[in-house]
Protein backbone atom coordinates (compact mmCIF):
# COMPACT_ATOMS: atom_id res chain seq x y z
CA UNK A 1 0.00 0.00 0.00
CA UNK A 2 1.61 3.93 -0.70
CA UNK A 3 1.85 6.27 1.58
CA UNK A 4 -0.31 9.47 1.87
CA UNK A 5 1.61 10.86 4.01
CA UNK A 6 5.78 10.55 4.57
CA UNK A 7 7.58 12.51 7.13
CA UNK A 8 11.23 12.28 7.31
CA UNK A 9 13.23 13.94 10.31
CA UNK A 10 10.71 17.06 10.05
CA UNK A 11 12.28 19.76 12.50
CA UNK A 12 10.90 23.00 13.57
CA UNK A 13 12.26 26.34 15.45
CA UNK A 14 10.13 28.70 15.87
CA UNK A 15 11.91 32.47 15.71
CA UNK A 16 11.25 32.71 19.60
CA UNK A 17 13.40 29.59 19.86
CA UNK A 18 10.86 27.18 21.19
CA UNK A 19 11.85 23.93 19.26
CA UNK A 20 9.02 22.28 18.99
CA UNK A 21 9.97 19.35 16.32
CA UNK A 22 13.07 17.76 17.39
CA UNK A 23 12.86 15.22 14.04
CA UNK A 24 9.69 13.35 13.64
CA UNK A 25 9.65 10.56 10.99
CA UNK A 26 6.46 8.80 10.01
CA UNK A 27 4.26 7.15 7.26
CA UNK A 28 0.62 6.98 7.12
CA UNK A 29 -0.43 5.18 4.52
CA UNK A 30 -3.32 5.39 2.07
CA UNK A 31 -6.81 5.06 3.41
CA UNK A 32 -5.58 4.92 7.17
CA UNK A 33 -7.35 6.19 10.03
CA UNK A 34 -4.07 7.64 11.68
CA UNK A 35 -4.64 9.00 15.80
CA UNK A 36 -1.78 11.58 16.72
CA UNK A 37 -1.83 12.02 20.13
CA UNK A 38 -0.10 13.94 22.67
CA UNK A 39 -0.30 16.19 25.34
CA UNK A 40 -0.73 20.35 25.25
CA UNK A 41 2.26 21.59 23.45
CA UNK A 42 3.48 18.54 21.85
CA UNK A 43 3.82 19.63 18.70
CA UNK A 44 0.47 18.07 17.00
CA UNK A 45 -0.68 21.44 15.42
CA UNK A 46 3.02 22.22 14.47
CA UNK A 47 3.17 19.55 12.14
CA UNK A 48 -0.08 19.74 10.66
CA UNK A 49 0.65 23.32 10.10
CA UNK A 50 3.85 22.53 8.32
CA UNK A 51 1.91 19.83 6.20
CA UNK A 52 -0.48 22.89 4.63
CA UNK A 53 2.09 25.29 4.76
CA UNK A 54 1.25 27.43 7.13
CA UNK A 55 4.08 27.16 9.48
CA UNK A 56 7.86 26.87 7.46
CA UNK A 57 9.96 23.97 8.46
CA UNK A 58 13.32 24.32 9.61
CA UNK A 59 14.55 20.99 7.99
CA UNK A 60 13.54 17.66 7.06
CA UNK A 61 10.79 16.00 4.10
CA UNK A 62 7.59 15.91 3.87
CA UNK A 63 5.78 13.89 0.98
CA UNK A 64 1.73 13.80 0.17
CA UNK A 65 0.82 11.09 -2.29
CA UNK A 66 4.76 11.11 -3.41
CA UNK A 67 4.95 14.73 -4.26
CA UNK A 68 7.58 16.86 -2.27
CA UNK A 69 6.22 19.91 -0.70
CA UNK A 70 9.42 21.36 -1.59
CA UNK A 71 9.41 20.64 -4.95
CA UNK A 72 5.56 21.96 -5.63
CA UNK A 73 3.71 22.74 -2.38
CA UNK A 74 0.95 24.05 -4.53
CA UNK A 75 0.52 20.45 -5.62
CA UNK A 76 0.45 18.59 -2.50
CA UNK A 77 -1.68 20.81 -0.95
CA UNK A 78 -4.27 20.45 -3.54
CA UNK A 79 -4.99 16.58 -2.05
CA UNK A 80 -5.22 17.56 1.09
CA UNK A 81 -8.51 18.93 3.46
CA UNK A 82 -7.76 20.54 6.93
CA UNK A 83 -10.06 21.37 9.55
CA UNK A 84 -8.00 22.98 11.76
CA UNK A 85 -8.07 23.49 15.90
CA UNK A 86 -9.37 26.83 16.21
CA UNK A 87 -12.05 28.55 13.87
CA UNK A 88 -10.78 30.19 11.18
CA UNK A 89 -13.48 31.67 8.73
CA UNK A 90 -14.86 34.74 8.26
CA UNK A 91 -17.85 35.03 10.55
CA UNK A 92 -19.71 37.73 8.35
CA UNK A 93 -19.86 35.29 5.36
CA UNK A 94 -22.84 32.98 5.24
CA UNK A 95 -22.07 28.93 5.63
CA UNK A 96 -22.87 28.03 1.97
CA UNK A 97 -20.55 31.20 0.63
CA UNK A 98 -17.76 29.90 2.99
CA UNK A 99 -17.73 26.49 1.89
CA UNK A 100 -18.02 27.39 -2.22
CA UNK A 101 -15.21 29.64 -1.74
CA UNK A 102 -12.94 27.37 -0.39
CA UNK A 103 -14.17 25.22 -3.12
CA UNK A 104 -13.20 27.97 -5.57
CA UNK A 105 -9.31 28.43 -3.88
CA UNK A 106 -8.93 24.55 -4.67
CA UNK A 107 -9.68 25.21 -8.59
CA UNK A 108 -13.26 24.12 -8.49
CA UNK A 109 -15.83 25.72 -10.65
CA UNK A 110 -18.84 27.26 -9.28
CA UNK A 111 -22.34 25.54 -9.96
CA UNK A 112 -19.99 22.26 -8.98
CA UNK A 113 -19.55 23.55 -5.93
CA UNK A 114 -23.13 24.61 -5.35
CA UNK A 115 -24.23 20.97 -5.58
CA UNK A 116 -21.99 19.19 -3.84
CA UNK A 117 -22.31 22.26 -1.10
CA UNK A 118 -25.82 20.80 -0.50
CA UNK A 119 -24.49 17.51 -0.62
CA UNK A 120 -22.02 18.08 2.13
CA UNK A 121 -24.52 20.38 4.35
CA UNK A 122 -27.13 18.08 4.34
CA UNK A 123 -24.56 15.43 5.40
CA UNK A 124 -23.31 17.50 8.70
CA UNK A 125 -26.75 18.24 9.23
CA UNK A 126 -26.28 22.25 8.98
CA UNK A 127 -28.84 22.59 5.28
CA UNK A 128 -31.16 24.86 7.26
CA UNK A 129 -28.19 27.12 8.28
CA UNK A 130 -26.97 27.52 4.87
CA UNK A 131 -28.09 31.17 4.25
CA UNK A 132 -26.56 32.23 8.24
CA UNK A 133 -23.50 33.89 9.05
CA UNK A 134 -21.33 31.69 10.17
CA UNK A 135 -20.81 33.51 13.54
CA UNK A 136 -24.03 32.77 14.88
CA UNK A 137 -23.63 28.96 14.41
CA UNK A 138 -23.18 27.38 18.07
CA UNK A 139 -19.41 25.50 18.54
CA UNK A 140 -20.09 22.47 17.93
CA UNK A 141 -22.09 23.58 14.37
CA UNK A 142 -18.71 25.50 13.35
CA UNK A 143 -17.08 22.42 13.71
CA UNK A 144 -18.91 20.68 11.25
CA UNK A 145 -18.79 23.38 8.88
CA UNK A 146 -15.18 23.37 9.16
CA UNK A 147 -15.75 19.39 8.36
CA UNK A 148 -17.64 20.51 5.26
CA UNK A 149 -15.54 22.99 4.20
CA UNK A 150 -12.44 20.38 4.24
CA UNK A 151 -14.45 18.41 1.97
CA UNK A 152 -15.53 20.42 -0.70
CA UNK A 153 -12.82 19.43 -3.13
CA UNK A 154 -13.04 15.60 -2.75
CA UNK A 155 -9.28 15.87 -1.24
CA UNK A 156 -7.75 12.55 -0.47
CA UNK A 157 -6.15 13.29 2.87
CA UNK A 158 -8.47 14.70 5.51
CA UNK A 159 -6.61 16.33 8.27
CA UNK A 160 -8.50 17.12 11.48
CA UNK A 161 -6.77 19.03 14.46
CA UNK A 162 -9.07 18.30 17.81
CA UNK A 163 -12.56 18.12 15.56
CA UNK A 164 -14.38 17.43 18.51
CA UNK A 165 -13.18 19.85 21.47
CA UNK A 166 -16.12 21.69 22.95
CA UNK A 167 -18.80 19.15 21.12
CA UNK A 168 -21.46 17.12 23.21
CA UNK A 169 -21.32 13.59 22.97
CA UNK A 170 -24.45 13.23 20.56
CA UNK A 171 -22.70 15.76 18.36
CA UNK A 172 -19.50 14.08 18.44
CA UNK A 173 -20.80 10.57 18.13
CA UNK A 174 -22.61 11.73 14.62
CA UNK A 175 -19.17 13.29 13.70
CA UNK A 176 -17.31 9.58 14.64
CA UNK A 177 -20.06 8.31 12.25
CA UNK A 178 -19.78 10.56 9.37
CA UNK A 179 -15.89 10.03 9.14
CA UNK A 180 -15.98 6.12 9.50
CA UNK A 181 -18.16 6.35 6.47
CA UNK A 182 -15.42 8.56 4.56
CA UNK A 183 -12.72 6.46 6.13
CA UNK A 184 -14.77 3.23 4.32
CA UNK A 185 -15.29 5.17 0.99
CA UNK A 186 -11.52 5.29 1.28
CA UNK A 187 -10.58 8.63 2.95
CA UNK A 188 -7.35 9.02 3.96
CA UNK A 189 -7.76 10.54 7.95
CA UNK A 190 -5.56 12.13 10.22
CA UNK A 191 -7.05 13.06 13.50
CA UNK A 192 -5.03 14.45 16.76
CA UNK A 193 -6.94 14.38 19.86
CA UNK A 194 -7.15 14.64 23.85
CA UNK A 195 -10.04 11.96 23.71
CA UNK A 196 -8.34 8.54 24.49
CA UNK A 197 -11.64 7.50 23.60
CA UNK A 198 -12.21 8.80 20.29
CA UNK A 199 -8.61 7.28 18.78
CA UNK A 200 -9.86 3.67 21.01
CA UNK A 201 -12.64 3.90 18.85
CA UNK A 202 -11.40 5.60 15.47
CA UNK A 203 -7.72 4.97 14.58
CA UNK A 204 -6.35 2.06 13.25
CA UNK A 205 -3.08 3.44 13.78
CA UNK A 206 -1.46 5.98 16.51
CA UNK A 207 1.36 7.97 17.04
CA UNK A 208 2.01 9.54 20.57
CA UNK A 209 4.47 12.86 20.27
CA UNK A 210 5.52 14.28 23.23
CA UNK A 211 8.05 17.39 23.17
CA UNK A 212 8.59 17.05 19.75
CA UNK A 213 9.23 13.69 19.23
CA UNK A 214 7.40 10.80 17.83
CA UNK A 215 7.50 8.77 21.42
CA UNK A 216 5.15 5.72 20.17
CA UNK A 217 3.92 4.90 16.44
CA UNK A 218 1.69 2.05 16.15
CA UNK A 219 -1.08 0.33 15.20
CA UNK A 220 -3.97 0.80 18.36
CA UNK A 221 -4.29 -2.97 18.45
CA UNK A 222 -0.46 -3.19 19.65
CA UNK A 223 -0.66 -0.31 21.93
CA UNK A 224 -3.43 -1.86 23.45
CA UNK A 225 -1.57 -4.78 24.35
CA UNK A 226 1.66 -3.19 25.16
CA UNK A 227 -0.89 -2.46 28.54
CA UNK A 228 0.22 -4.75 31.33
CA UNK A 229 -1.52 -3.18 33.83
CA UNK A 230 -5.32 -3.16 34.61
CA UNK A 231 -6.92 -1.35 37.11
CA UNK A 232 -10.11 -2.16 39.26
CA UNK A 233 -13.07 -0.56 41.32
CA UNK A 234 -13.99 -2.66 44.38
CA UNK A 235 -16.95 -2.14 46.39
CA UNK A 236 -17.15 -4.25 49.91
CA UNK A 237 -18.50 -3.85 52.96
CA UNK A 238 -17.42 -1.20 55.34
CA UNK A 239 -13.91 -1.95 56.02
CA UNK A 240 -12.76 -1.82 59.31
CA UNK A 241 -9.17 -2.48 59.03
CA UNK A 242 -7.05 -2.35 55.89
CA UNK A 243 -3.83 -4.24 55.65
CA UNK A 244 -1.17 -2.02 55.72
CA UNK A 245 1.64 -4.25 53.31
CA UNK A 246 -0.04 -6.44 50.25
CA UNK A 247 1.64 -8.00 47.38
CA UNK A 248 -0.75 -5.85 45.24
CA UNK A 249 -1.39 -2.08 44.74
CA UNK A 250 -4.19 -0.96 46.59
CA UNK A 251 -5.98 2.09 47.40
CA UNK A 252 -8.49 2.44 50.09
CA UNK A 253 -10.79 4.99 48.07
CA UNK A 254 -14.07 5.14 51.06
CA UNK A 255 -14.29 3.21 53.50
CA UNK A 256 -16.41 0.80 51.13
CA UNK A 257 -14.17 1.26 48.04
CA UNK A 258 -11.20 0.39 47.09
CA UNK A 259 -8.48 0.57 43.75
CA UNK A 260 -6.46 -2.51 42.81
CA UNK A 261 -4.01 -2.13 39.92
CA UNK A 262 -2.94 -5.70 38.58
CA UNK A 263 -0.12 -6.89 37.00
CA UNK A 264 0.23 -8.89 34.01
CA UNK A 265 1.18 -11.79 36.33
CA UNK A 266 -1.19 -11.33 38.72
CA UNK A 267 -4.92 -12.78 38.31
CA UNK A 268 -7.76 -11.05 40.06
CA UNK A 269 -9.21 -14.37 41.77
CA UNK A 270 -5.67 -14.08 43.30
CA UNK A 271 -6.58 -10.58 44.59
CA UNK A 272 -10.27 -11.60 45.99
CA UNK A 273 -8.76 -14.47 47.79
CA UNK A 274 -6.08 -12.54 49.39
CA UNK A 275 -8.70 -9.30 50.35
CA UNK A 276 -11.49 -12.53 51.30
CA UNK A 277 -8.38 -13.91 54.45
CA UNK A 278 -8.42 -9.64 55.41
CA UNK A 279 -12.17 -9.99 55.94
CA UNK A 280 -12.89 -7.30 53.12
CA UNK A 281 -15.95 -8.76 51.20
CA UNK A 282 -16.61 -8.05 47.82
CA UNK A 283 -19.60 -6.83 46.39
CA UNK A 284 -18.90 -5.73 42.65
CA UNK A 285 -15.54 -5.16 40.62
CA UNK A 286 -15.85 -2.61 37.77
CA UNK A 287 -13.13 -2.78 35.39
CA UNK A 288 -11.88 1.16 35.66
CA UNK A 289 -12.36 2.68 32.02
CA UNK A 290 -9.90 3.79 29.86
CA UNK A 291 -6.74 1.87 29.90
CA UNK A 292 -5.60 3.61 26.97
CA UNK A 293 -5.72 6.66 28.91
CA UNK A 294 -3.27 5.14 31.78
CA UNK A 295 -1.10 3.90 28.98
CA UNK A 296 -1.02 7.44 27.68
CA UNK A 297 -0.08 8.85 30.99
CA UNK A 298 2.70 6.48 31.17
CA UNK A 299 4.26 6.35 28.06
CA UNK A 300 3.87 10.80 28.04
CA UNK A 301 5.09 11.19 31.50
CA UNK A 302 7.68 8.99 31.51
CA UNK A 303 9.07 9.87 28.60
CA UNK A 304 12.69 11.64 28.60
CA UNK A 305 12.24 15.68 28.39
CA UNK B 1 -10.55 26.60 -16.68
CA UNK B 2 -6.89 26.51 -14.84
CA UNK B 3 -7.81 25.91 -11.32
CA UNK B 4 -5.17 29.41 -10.11
CA UNK B 5 -7.84 31.21 -12.30
CA UNK B 6 -11.28 29.89 -10.80
CA UNK B 7 -9.49 30.93 -7.33
CA UNK B 8 -8.62 34.43 -8.38
CA UNK B 9 -11.99 34.70 -9.82
CA UNK B 10 -13.33 33.52 -6.50
CA UNK B 11 -11.18 35.62 -3.92
CA UNK B 12 -12.34 38.82 -6.27
CA UNK B 13 -15.78 38.13 -5.80
CA UNK B 14 -15.50 37.23 -2.70
CA UNK B 15 -14.17 40.81 -2.11
CA UNK B 16 -16.53 42.83 -4.05
CA UNK B 17 -19.13 41.15 -2.07
CA UNK B 18 -17.33 42.33 1.15
CA UNK B 19 -17.58 45.98 -0.46
CA UNK B 20 -21.07 46.02 -1.50
CA UNK B 21 -22.12 44.34 1.73
CA UNK B 22 -20.58 47.33 3.77
CA UNK B 23 -21.44 49.63 1.39
CA UNK B 24 -21.74 52.77 4.09
CA UNK B 25 -18.13 52.02 5.16
CA UNK B 26 -16.82 51.82 1.39
CA UNK B 27 -19.06 53.46 -0.83
CA UNK B 28 -21.06 56.20 0.81
CA UNK B 29 -18.25 58.19 2.98
CA UNK B 30 -15.93 59.41 -0.54
CA UNK B 31 -19.00 60.76 -1.70
CA UNK B 32 -19.49 62.64 1.39
CA UNK B 33 -16.49 64.44 1.88
CA UNK B 34 -15.42 64.48 -1.53
CA UNK B 35 -18.87 67.07 -1.99
CA UNK B 36 -17.93 68.69 1.42
CA UNK B 37 -14.42 69.80 -0.01
CA UNK B 38 -16.14 70.72 -3.77
CA UNK B 39 -18.36 72.78 -1.60
CA UNK B 40 -16.11 74.51 0.57
CA UNK B 41 -13.17 75.04 -1.24
CA UNK B 42 -14.77 75.43 -4.38
CA UNK B 43 -17.94 76.97 -3.97
CA UNK B 44 -17.36 78.72 -0.38
CA UNK B 45 -13.96 80.09 -0.55
CA UNK B 46 -12.38 78.96 -4.30
CA UNK B 47 -13.34 82.34 -5.33
CA UNK B 48 -11.42 84.08 -2.84
CA UNK B 49 -8.50 81.87 -3.77
CA UNK B 50 -8.26 82.95 -7.24
CA UNK B 51 -6.62 80.95 -10.68
CA UNK B 52 -3.73 78.80 -10.13
CA UNK B 53 -1.79 78.29 -13.27
CA UNK B 54 -4.54 79.94 -15.73
CA UNK B 55 -7.25 77.54 -14.29
CA UNK B 56 -9.87 77.83 -11.76
CA UNK B 57 -8.91 76.84 -7.91
CA UNK B 58 -12.01 74.18 -8.29
CA UNK B 59 -10.70 72.88 -11.67
CA UNK B 60 -7.09 72.49 -10.58
CA UNK B 61 -8.57 70.87 -7.09
CA UNK B 62 -10.65 67.92 -8.89
CA UNK B 63 -8.05 66.13 -10.02
CA UNK B 64 -6.24 66.21 -6.59
CA UNK B 65 -9.11 64.99 -4.79
CA UNK B 66 -9.87 62.71 -6.76
CA UNK B 67 -6.74 61.11 -6.48
CA UNK B 68 -6.21 61.28 -3.00
CA UNK B 69 -9.91 59.22 -2.69
CA UNK B 70 -8.41 56.77 -4.95
CA UNK B 71 -4.96 56.56 -2.46
CA UNK B 72 -7.05 56.22 0.24
CA UNK B 73 -9.65 53.76 -0.67
CA UNK B 74 -7.10 51.72 -1.82
CA UNK B 75 -4.60 51.34 0.79
CA UNK B 76 -7.59 51.00 3.66
CA UNK B 77 -9.77 48.42 1.22
CA UNK B 78 -6.53 46.23 1.23
CA UNK B 79 -5.12 46.71 4.45
CA UNK B 80 -8.41 46.14 6.37
CA UNK B 81 -9.43 43.54 4.36
CA UNK B 82 -6.17 41.44 4.43
CA UNK B 83 -5.60 42.17 8.16
CA UNK B 84 -8.82 41.61 9.22
CA UNK B 85 -8.72 38.01 7.22
CA UNK B 86 -5.45 37.63 9.73
CA UNK B 87 -7.47 38.45 13.07
CA UNK B 88 -9.74 36.47 11.72
CA UNK B 89 -7.27 33.30 10.66
CA UNK B 90 -9.48 33.02 7.95
CA UNK B 91 -6.59 34.31 5.82
CA UNK B 92 -5.50 30.32 6.24
CA UNK B 93 -8.70 29.51 3.90
CA UNK B 94 -5.86 30.80 1.14
CA UNK B 95 -2.96 29.90 2.80
CA UNK B 96 -3.35 26.35 2.79
CA UNK B 97 -4.67 26.15 -0.23
CA UNK B 98 -3.10 25.15 -3.84
CA UNK B 99 -3.63 29.01 -4.63
CA UNK B 100 -0.34 30.27 -5.75
CA UNK B 101 1.21 33.66 -3.98
CA UNK B 102 0.95 35.29 -7.02
CA UNK B 103 -2.32 34.41 -7.85
CA UNK B 104 -3.25 35.68 -3.62
CA UNK B 105 -1.66 38.82 -4.50
CA UNK B 106 -3.21 39.61 -7.46
CA UNK B 107 -6.46 38.99 -6.11
CA UNK B 108 -6.27 41.48 -3.31
CA UNK B 109 -4.85 43.66 -5.37
CA UNK B 110 -7.11 43.71 -7.83
CA UNK B 111 -9.89 44.13 -4.93
CA UNK B 112 -8.06 47.63 -3.87
CA UNK B 113 -8.24 48.62 -7.45
CA UNK B 114 -11.91 48.14 -8.01
CA UNK B 115 -12.19 49.73 -4.58
CA UNK B 116 -9.96 52.45 -5.29
CA UNK B 117 -10.95 53.49 -8.84
CA UNK B 118 -14.88 52.78 -8.37
CA UNK B 119 -14.49 55.42 -5.70
CA UNK B 120 -11.97 57.39 -7.43
CA UNK B 121 -15.20 57.42 -10.12
CA UNK B 122 -17.48 58.19 -8.38
CA UNK B 123 -15.80 61.72 -6.75
CA UNK B 124 -15.29 62.51 -10.33
CA UNK B 125 -19.14 62.47 -10.80
CA UNK B 126 -19.64 64.39 -8.16
CA UNK B 127 -17.27 67.00 -9.30
CA UNK B 128 -19.16 67.07 -12.30
CA UNK B 129 -22.06 69.33 -10.29
CA UNK B 130 -19.02 71.77 -9.39
CA UNK B 131 -16.99 72.40 -12.37
CA UNK B 132 -16.68 70.67 -16.21
CA UNK B 133 -14.67 68.06 -16.80
CA UNK B 134 -12.17 68.44 -20.13
CA UNK B 135 -10.49 65.31 -19.83
CA UNK B 136 -6.42 66.35 -21.37
CA UNK B 137 -5.57 62.95 -22.19
CA UNK B 138 -7.74 59.74 -20.98
CA UNK B 139 -4.66 57.49 -21.66
CA UNK B 140 -2.95 59.40 -18.72
CA UNK B 141 -5.52 59.83 -16.37
CA UNK B 142 -6.67 55.98 -16.91
CA UNK B 143 -3.07 54.79 -16.54
CA UNK B 144 -2.06 57.02 -13.77
CA UNK B 145 -5.10 55.98 -11.62
CA UNK B 146 -4.76 52.38 -12.23
CA UNK B 147 -0.64 52.86 -11.21
CA UNK B 148 -1.72 54.58 -8.22
CA UNK B 149 -4.26 52.73 -6.74
CA UNK B 150 -2.05 49.77 -7.37
CA UNK B 151 0.60 51.11 -5.68
CA UNK B 152 -1.13 51.81 -2.17
CA UNK B 153 -3.21 48.12 -2.69
CA UNK B 154 0.53 46.81 -2.27
CA UNK B 155 0.99 49.25 0.39
CA UNK B 156 -1.61 48.35 2.17
CA UNK B 157 -1.03 44.57 1.69
CA UNK B 158 2.02 44.81 3.01
CA UNK B 159 1.01 46.91 5.78
CA UNK B 160 -1.62 44.31 6.80
CA UNK B 161 1.10 41.59 6.51
CA UNK B 162 3.33 43.01 9.03
CA UNK B 163 0.92 44.55 11.38
CA UNK B 164 0.33 42.80 14.79
CA UNK B 165 -2.76 44.66 15.37
CA UNK B 166 -5.43 46.98 14.81
CA UNK B 167 -2.99 49.61 15.96
CA UNK B 168 -0.56 48.99 13.66
CA UNK B 169 -3.24 49.31 10.58
CA UNK B 170 -4.32 52.36 11.21
CA UNK B 171 -0.83 54.69 11.90
CA UNK B 172 0.46 53.95 8.77
CA UNK B 173 -1.92 56.32 7.37
CA UNK B 174 -2.44 58.93 9.93
CA UNK B 175 1.15 59.43 10.30
CA UNK B 176 2.38 58.65 6.80
CA UNK B 177 0.11 58.59 4.18
CA UNK B 178 -2.25 61.41 5.15
CA UNK B 179 0.65 64.13 5.53
CA UNK B 180 2.18 63.00 1.75
CA UNK B 181 -1.00 63.07 0.44
CA UNK B 182 -1.72 66.73 1.70
CA UNK B 183 1.34 68.10 1.31
CA UNK B 184 1.40 66.38 -1.98
CA UNK B 185 0.37 68.71 -3.72
CA UNK B 186 -3.65 67.98 -3.61
CA UNK B 187 -4.37 71.49 -2.93
CA UNK B 188 -1.79 73.85 -4.30
CA UNK B 189 0.72 73.35 -6.60
CA UNK B 190 4.43 73.57 -5.52
CA UNK B 191 5.24 76.56 -7.36
CA UNK B 192 3.61 78.13 -5.11
CA UNK B 193 5.81 77.52 -2.27
CA UNK B 194 8.98 78.69 -0.77
CA UNK B 195 12.25 77.69 -2.48
CA UNK B 196 12.96 75.31 0.64
CA UNK B 197 9.28 73.89 0.92
CA UNK B 198 9.44 72.72 -2.63
CA UNK B 199 12.98 71.19 -2.45
CA UNK B 200 11.69 68.88 0.31
CA UNK B 201 8.52 68.42 -1.15
CA UNK B 202 10.59 66.64 -4.28
CA UNK B 203 10.87 64.09 -1.84
CA UNK B 204 7.49 63.01 -1.69
CA UNK B 205 5.86 60.16 -4.06
CA UNK B 206 2.34 61.46 -3.45
CA UNK B 207 3.18 64.42 -4.99
CA UNK B 208 4.61 62.65 -8.85
CA UNK B 209 1.37 61.00 -8.66
CA UNK B 210 -0.91 63.79 -8.04
CA UNK B 211 1.01 65.53 -10.86
CA UNK B 212 0.94 62.91 -13.20
CA UNK B 213 -2.82 62.55 -12.78
CA UNK B 214 -3.33 65.81 -12.94
CA UNK B 215 -1.43 66.16 -16.44
CA UNK B 216 -3.75 63.96 -17.84
CA UNK B 217 -6.76 65.79 -16.57
CA UNK B 218 -6.12 69.38 -16.64
CA UNK B 219 -2.98 69.19 -18.82
CA UNK B 220 -1.27 71.20 -15.88
CA UNK B 221 2.16 69.49 -13.94
CA UNK B 222 4.66 70.88 -11.64
CA UNK B 223 6.78 67.91 -12.92
CA UNK B 224 8.16 65.77 -16.17
CA UNK B 225 5.21 63.45 -16.78
CA UNK B 226 7.60 60.50 -17.96
CA UNK B 227 10.00 61.26 -14.96
CA UNK B 228 6.81 60.88 -12.63
CA UNK B 229 5.77 57.62 -14.74
CA UNK B 230 9.18 56.42 -14.54
CA UNK B 231 9.04 56.68 -10.56
CA UNK B 232 5.80 55.17 -10.19
CA UNK B 233 6.28 52.39 -12.26
CA UNK B 234 9.64 51.56 -9.96
CA UNK B 235 7.94 51.79 -6.41
CA UNK B 236 5.05 49.47 -7.79
CA UNK B 237 7.71 46.69 -9.09
CA UNK B 238 9.14 47.33 -5.42
CA UNK B 239 6.04 46.90 -3.52
CA UNK B 240 5.01 43.74 -5.54
CA UNK B 241 8.53 41.99 -5.18
CA UNK B 242 8.43 42.62 -1.40
CA UNK B 243 5.00 41.49 -1.00
CA UNK B 244 5.65 38.47 -2.35
CA UNK B 245 8.61 37.88 -1.14
CA UNK B 246 6.42 38.22 2.74
CA UNK B 247 4.06 35.84 1.20
CA UNK B 248 7.09 33.18 0.56
CA UNK B 249 9.06 33.64 3.52
CA UNK B 250 6.87 34.19 6.23
CA UNK B 251 5.25 37.35 7.81
CA UNK B 252 3.69 38.47 11.44
CA UNK B 253 1.60 35.28 12.13
CA UNK B 254 2.27 33.14 9.21
CA UNK B 255 5.15 30.81 7.51
CA UNK B 256 7.67 31.90 10.00
N1 LIG C 1 3.48 30.48 16.09
C1 LIG C 1 4.23 30.02 17.10
N2 LIG C 1 5.28 30.74 17.50
C2 LIG C 1 6.05 30.29 18.51
N3 LIG C 1 5.88 29.14 19.17
C3 LIG C 1 4.84 28.38 18.81
C4 LIG C 1 3.96 28.78 17.76
N4 LIG C 1 3.02 27.82 17.62
C5 LIG C 1 3.30 26.88 18.53
N5 LIG C 1 4.38 27.20 19.26
C6 LIG C 1 5.01 26.39 20.32
O1 LIG C 1 5.37 25.15 19.76
C7 LIG C 1 5.10 24.08 20.66
C8 LIG C 1 4.17 23.09 19.99
O2 LIG C 1 2.91 23.68 19.79
P1 LIG C 1 1.73 22.97 19.02
O3 LIG C 1 0.67 23.98 18.85
O4 LIG C 1 2.26 22.31 17.83
O5 LIG C 1 1.27 21.88 20.09
P2 LIG C 1 0.03 20.88 20.06
O6 LIG C 1 0.59 19.52 20.20
O7 LIG C 1 -0.84 21.16 18.91
O8 LIG C 1 -0.71 21.28 21.41
P3 LIG C 1 -2.27 21.37 21.76
O9 LIG C 1 -2.69 19.99 22.12
O10 LIG C 1 -2.31 22.27 22.94
O11 LIG C 1 -2.97 21.92 20.59
C9 LIG C 1 4.51 24.73 21.90
O12 LIG C 1 5.54 24.89 22.83
C10 LIG C 1 4.03 26.07 21.42
O13 LIG C 1 4.10 27.01 22.46
MG1 LIG D 1 -2.70 21.84 18.67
Amino acid sequence: MSNAIEIKDLKKTYPNNINALKGISLNIQNNDFYGLLGPNGAGKSTTISIIVSLVKKSSGQVIINGQDIDLDHSAAKQHIGIVPQEFNFNIFEPCQQIIINQAGYYGVERHIAEQRCDQLLSEVGLMDKKHLPAGSLSGGLKRRLMIARALIHQPSILILDEPTAGVDISLRRQMWQILKEKNQNGLTIILTTHYLEEAEQLCENIGIINHGQLIENTSKTGLLAQLNMESYLLFCDPIESFPQQSPFSIQQITNNKLEATLNSNQSISELIHYLTQHQITIHRIQNKVNRLEELFVNLTEGAPI
Amino acid sequence: MNGQIIGLKTIVRREVTRLIRIWRQTILPPIITSTLYFLIFGNFIGDRIGDIENTSYLSFMVPGLILMTVITNSFTNVSSTVFGAKFQKSLEELLVSPLKNTTILTGYILSGVIRGCMTGLMVSIVSLFFAPIHIYSYAISIISMLLTSILFSLAGFINALYAKSFDDISILPTFILTPLTYLGGVFYSVSLLPPLWQQISYFNPVLYLINLFRYGFIGISDINTSYSLIILTIFTALFWVLSLHLLKKGFAGYRT
